[in-house]
């Protein structure tokens, strides 16, 4: 009898989680590590991966997938430049805490027609909904002008990007997308977020796999030695300088 | 061919910097001067971040004044006592410069300085060179000479106190006048990443009155050490000397500068400083008008 309730207990708690059925995600990234090296002039990333339904059952309705790339955080300063007694200068500035270096999102369909406002603000989805954390007291009005500021520059350097209609679904099981990274990016570690979207909400959201870009080889070695033996960098710089000017004026100087 | 810059942290076109170094190289060669004041701003109009525009360029005017300064030394023409002077001003100057340089960055007004600094230093001394090659190359056309210059010190440099004797230089004044010089070019070098010759050589002959057979030649002695400091000041505190964008730079500037030095003996010196004063002139309008327009970036960002 025991037996009997046990079974019908967890026959019910089956049926209960079948009532919210939750597809899992399986993202992977084309390239884990990405070395700068001196023929880096960036690079192109795949993201991909597979939507797993439960049971293998894929839904009738239509399923969306983001793909969101982000870049380490870092504290800036944006200024923005006004005309004063007819020269233009740095006039007003204000600080962000923690703008991400880089930050490129691809949808299956524009961002605004498969997410509601709530939604896209709590994921940051989209480059105008980036949580840039101000510091100091500042206006909404003036807020979103540097905001708008910072996103126009970085977007036309190539370093926030937003694409609707890039991410491929085939059969509503796989997924692709392409993401371009350019030549400047930062070092450090880059979060590959995967988000499955459904009547303008996101089921699952899976942020497990990550990309570290960093400079390896001779474009290391310079750059830690510029930055910790300075004086030695320095040094090196003024002999090789000396050492080119003076090998060109004894090869000229012999003919 | 591209190549990635570590320190820049972009990747740039290496024949783009050969053939800008070989440009202002030849330049250089030509009229005898470092060139700097042309190459931090093509670098920056390029994509290169200022700071290392400014750190790399005095790598590179290092390198052009190096053969020219051996030139000079084996025909006698540098006075090291006036020389020493010089330096020992443009050190502190660099210095003191460093310290601007960090100021004026925490201000945010680093590029306008930059800018107008650069506005004042090429249309001032552009407008004077023009004017007087002009004269000189209308009085060959017309078959007139014109009255020699008096060479003498300005009235304020006789004024300061303590006088030193500079053989070479054919002078008996107060040492604090070239340290001055040197301190001001050395600041110049610092924020600019030009040598200074420019400013050096008209203030030699006009505000010292310097013997015109020195003059070359201890101002490139100068530039050459001056810019070493500022090297290594740039080294040590902003740490944005790119050796990559430098090498690549230099590869053109001194093949650039050994060629230019061949071409200018061909040429009239007179017309060699009105094209000179015009190359000056264009690049201080350029700067003018990009003061005063609309310019193409509003805002910038700066890592705190």
């Amino acid at each position: 009898m025991r037996a009997i309730t046990l079974i019908a207990a967890l026959l019910f708690a089956q049926a209960a989680s079948a009532q919210e059925p939750v597809p899992q995600l399986v993202p992977d990234v084309s390239q884990r590590d990405i070395n700068i090296q001196s023929r880096f002039t960036g690079a192109e990333l795949l993201l991909f991966g597979a939507i797993l339904f439960p049971r293998g059952v894929v839904p009738d309705e239509q399923v969306d997938v983001a793909v969101v790339l982000r870049g380490p955080t870092r504290p800036i300063i944006v200024r923005e430049k006004q005309k004063v007694a007819g020269i233009w200068v740095n006039a007003q500035s204000v600080d962000f805490r923690s703008a991400p270096t880089y930050y490129a999102i691809a949808s299956s369909r524009p961002l605004g027609k498969i997410v509601d406002a709530k939604t896209a603000a709590i994921y940051e989805l989209g480059l105008d909904q980036l949580q840039l954390s101000p510091s100091g007291e500042i206006n909404t009005g003036e807020l979103r002008r540097f905001t708008r500021g910072l996103v126009d520059l970085n977007n036309r350097d190539g370093l926030y990007g937003e694409s609707s209609g890039s991410v491929d679904i085939t059969g509503q099981v796989l997924y692709r997308a392409r993401l371009k990274i350019p030549s400047s990016v930062p070092e450090g570690n880059y979060v590959a977020e995967t988000l499955l979207i459904r009547n303008g909400r996101v089921i699952v959201a899976d942020d497990s796999v990550t990309v570290s870009i960093s400079k390896t080889g001779f474009e290391r070695f310079i750059t830690i030695m510029a930055q910790r033996y300075s004086l030695l960098y320095g040094a090196l710089a003024v002999m090789l300088s000396l050492l080119l000017g003076w090998l060109a004026g004894w090869a000229f100087g012999r003919q | 061919m591209d190549i990635y810059l570590p320190i820049a942290g972009l990747s740039v076109n290496v024949l783009v910097i050969i053939l800008l170094g070989g440009a202002v190289g030849m330049l250089s060669g030509m009229f005898g001067v470092g060139g700097g004041f042309l190459t931090t701003p093509l670098l920056i109009f390029y994509g290169i971040p200022p700071t290392v525009a400014a750190a790399s360029a005095s790598t590179q005017v290092t390198g052009a004044s190096v053969s020219g300064v051996f030139a000079h030394l084996r025909r006698g023409g540098v006075d090291f006592h006036m020389g020493a002077v010089l330096v020992a001003g443009g050190m502190l100057g660099t210095l003191f410069g460093a310290l601007l340089f960090s100021l004026l960055e925490q201000w945010g007004q680093i590029d306008t300085v930059i800018n107008i600094l650069y506005v004042l230093m090429l249309g001032g001394i552009g407008g004077m060179m023009a004017k007087e090659s002009w004269q000189s190359v209308r009085a060959r056309r017309t078959g007139t000479t014109l009255p020699p210059r008096k060479r003498r010190h300005h009235p304020l440099v006789a004024n300061l106190p303590g006088r030193w004797r500079f053989y070479r230089s054919g002078l008996y004044i107060s040492p604090l006048a070239p340290l001055i010089l040197g301190f001001v070019t050395g600041i110049l070098t610092m924020l600019l990443g030009v040598g200074g010759g420019f400013i050096m050589i008209p203030a030699m002959l006009y505000l010292l009155g310097m013997s015109a057979n020195v003059v070359v030649g201890t101002s490139l002695f100068q530039i050459l050490f001056v810019t070493i400091s500022s090297t290594m000041v740039h080294s040590l505190t902003t740490k944005a000397v790119d050796i990559v964008l430098a090498l690549f730079l230099l590869i053109g500037s001194v093949t650039g500068a050994q060629i230019g030095a061949r071409f200018a003996q061909r040429l009239q010196p007179d017309y060699l400083r009105l094209l000179l004063s015009a190359i000056v002139l264009l690049v201080a309008l350029r700067m003018i008008v990009g003061l005063g327009w609309q310019p193409d970036e509003i805002y910038t960002v700066q890592l705190l």
